[in-house]
């Protein structure tokens, strides 16, 4: 298997971005993404999106998006799984590189949403979980987040405050990221006190409902150099797992078993634990995902999230920053697209080039993606070499 | 949702239907071709007994398309005696009295109706268990 590096990043304004169709958000973040790494050509493209037909009408992605990107006869596949779609498009170009198949390979996340109504977008959204057992009896995404938050503030003392504050961290870093949908700062009184979703969670626990897209370019290392790639920044692991799809189908449901399988395969792959990490992009959908992730992938032991973050671990410099970007909170979170988004800041951190919002010597990053109520997740490790 | 998916989900939606593996005695619901614990493809049809404990429940205020006219409702996870967890709708009482650890059994229900079939949907839903 070849090492594989990530040659090129494309990011885009994300928003409720009415002027802009599917196809213009798939072709903006790949050609950011190809100018960024300066190649001539791509020999095979990937791209992830949760539910294309549900939101615009639209599928068969993997014909439309190459022929508009000026690419037509470009072998091309579109991959799902709901909103780890993203995360699993890199991995399929990462596959596609490793193994030779390609040189060159193209990941596209993207996600079109804000062209239905409110309540078909809860009922796409909604098509991640069980259809039979879980959506039929009416049970939303911030609802079964919100059984979660319920179920974790009841088995270890989870406090309003400390979901609060992963919105309040989040918004602070988005402030600092002008590819934010809403880059303003949040108080946990607001959060607290903004409008009841899904008891306990509230509108400002939520990710939103957002348009956008996001692309990464991969290859092989020596192609990297030959490109004068430097920083040199290397997918060094990828994890990936599933878990069962209904939440009452899980020995513990506030253990996320994929993220957990995800984060340790991929760890293993790099030779690293994840103390080695400098810092995280996590699937924050609501303010309880990002602090069962932390304590999935053992960034602090079971029950310990809520604390570890209002003590300020998790915050821009605190001892294990997560989310630099704003997370899907601050930044939005179109669905297919926030896998690969993940990756570009990961890339843009560890090339020293995150502005505002920089770590400092961050050497080693990683994003981690999730579908539905953590029925899939994918883990990416990627380090500067 | 469409006749022919709903009418094939009767056995469960009415009268609770599972499966219960002949080699482990896992109880699954709905019940599968394979066994989730052992691996085992032998099963045999039981009835859940429709009573259980309260694991976890939220209410709706922004519901999915097709249950408007419901909102705010309560839904929630219950473990079943038998071992296996049911999610569902809990209605007929003050969802502000709820807590985790309440009994619950399951009375059968108008779930929705479906605007463009016009079936109307009937299914469990829990009602915490007032020993009445
Ligand atoms: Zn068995």
């Amino acid at each position: 298997m070849k090492d594989v590096a990530i040659i090129g990043i494309g990011m885009l304004k994300w928003g409720e971005l009415w002027e802009k169709s599917i196809r213009d958000l798939c072709v903006e973040a790949a050609l950011n993404c190809i100018e960024d790494a300066g190649v001539d050509h791509i020999d095979s493209m990937a791209i992830g999106s949760m539910s294309s037909g549900l939101f615009t009408g639209q599928e068969h992605l993997a014909s439309m998006i190459p022929d508009y990107l000026g690419q037509r006869y470009l072998p091309a596949v579109r991959v799902e799984s709901a909103c780890a779609s993203g995360g699993l498009a890199v991995r399929n170009a990462f596959l596609e590189v490793a193994s030779g198949m390609s040189e060159i390979a193209l990941a596209v996340g993207v996600e079109k949403m804000t062209d239905v109504n409110g309540g078909m977008a809860t009922y796409a959204l909604a098509t991640a979980a069980d259809q039979d057992f879980e959506a039929f009896h009416g049970v939303t995404f911030p609802g079964l987040y919100a059984m979660l938050a319920r179920a974790h503030m009841q088995h270890y003392g989870t406090t309003r405050e400390q979901l609060a504050q992963v919105a309040v961290k989040n918004h602070a870093n988005g402030t600092r990221n002008p590819n934010a949908q809403f880059p303003f700062a949040v108080t946990r009184e607001q959060v607290i006190n903004s409008v009841l979703v899904a008891d306990p969670l509230t509108l400002l626990d939520c990710s939103p409902i957002t348009d956008g897209a996001a692309a990464v370019l991969l290859a092989p290392v020596e192609v990297a150099h030959r490109l004068g790639r430097h920083p040199l920044t290397v997918i060094t692991g990828i994890g990936h797992a599933t878990d069962s799809i209904a939440l009452v189908d899980r020995p513990d449901m506030l253990h996320l078993g994929a993220v957990a399988h995800a984060a340790q395969r991929a760890l293993a792959m790099a030779g690293k634990t994840i103390q080695d990490v400098d810092f995280a992009e996590v699937h924050d959908c609501f303010t309880i995902a990002e602090i069962m992730v932390m304590e999935a992938m053992g960034v602090v032991p079971p029950g310990q999230g809520g604390p570890a973050t209002l003590d300020g671990m998790t915050a821009l410099d605190g001892s294990f920053p997560i989310n630099p970007s704003g997370g899907l909170k601050s930044k939005g979170h179109p669905v297919g697209a926030t896998g690969v988004a993940q990756l570009c800041e990961a890339v843009m951190q560890l090339r020293g080039t995150a502005g505002e919002r920089q770590i400092n010597n961050a050497r080693t990053a990683l994003t981690q993606n999730m579908g539905g109520s953590g029925g899939s997740s994918v883990v990416h490790i990627v380090e500067v070499q | 949702m469409q006749v022919p998916k709903f009418w094939r989900e009767i056995p469960r939606y009415y009268r609770l239907e599972a499966g219960k593996c002949d080699q482990c005695g896992k109880i699954t619901f709905p019940s599968r071709l394979v066994c989730p614990e052992c691996g085992s493809r032998e099963h045999s049809k039981v009835h859940l007994s429709g009573r259980g404990t309260l694991k976890t429940f939220t209410i709706i205020r922004i519901p999915p398309d097709g249950f408007g006219d419901q909102a705010p409702y309560a839904i929630g996870i219950v473990q079943m005696d038998e071992g296996v967890g049911v999610m569902a709708q809990i209605t007929d009482c003050d969802v502000d009295a709820l807590s985790i650890g309440d009994t619950m059994i399951t009375k059968f229900r108008r779930v929705r109706e479906e605007g463009k079939t016009g079936i109307i949907m009937y299914a469990y839903k829990f009602v915490p268990d007032v020993g009445v």
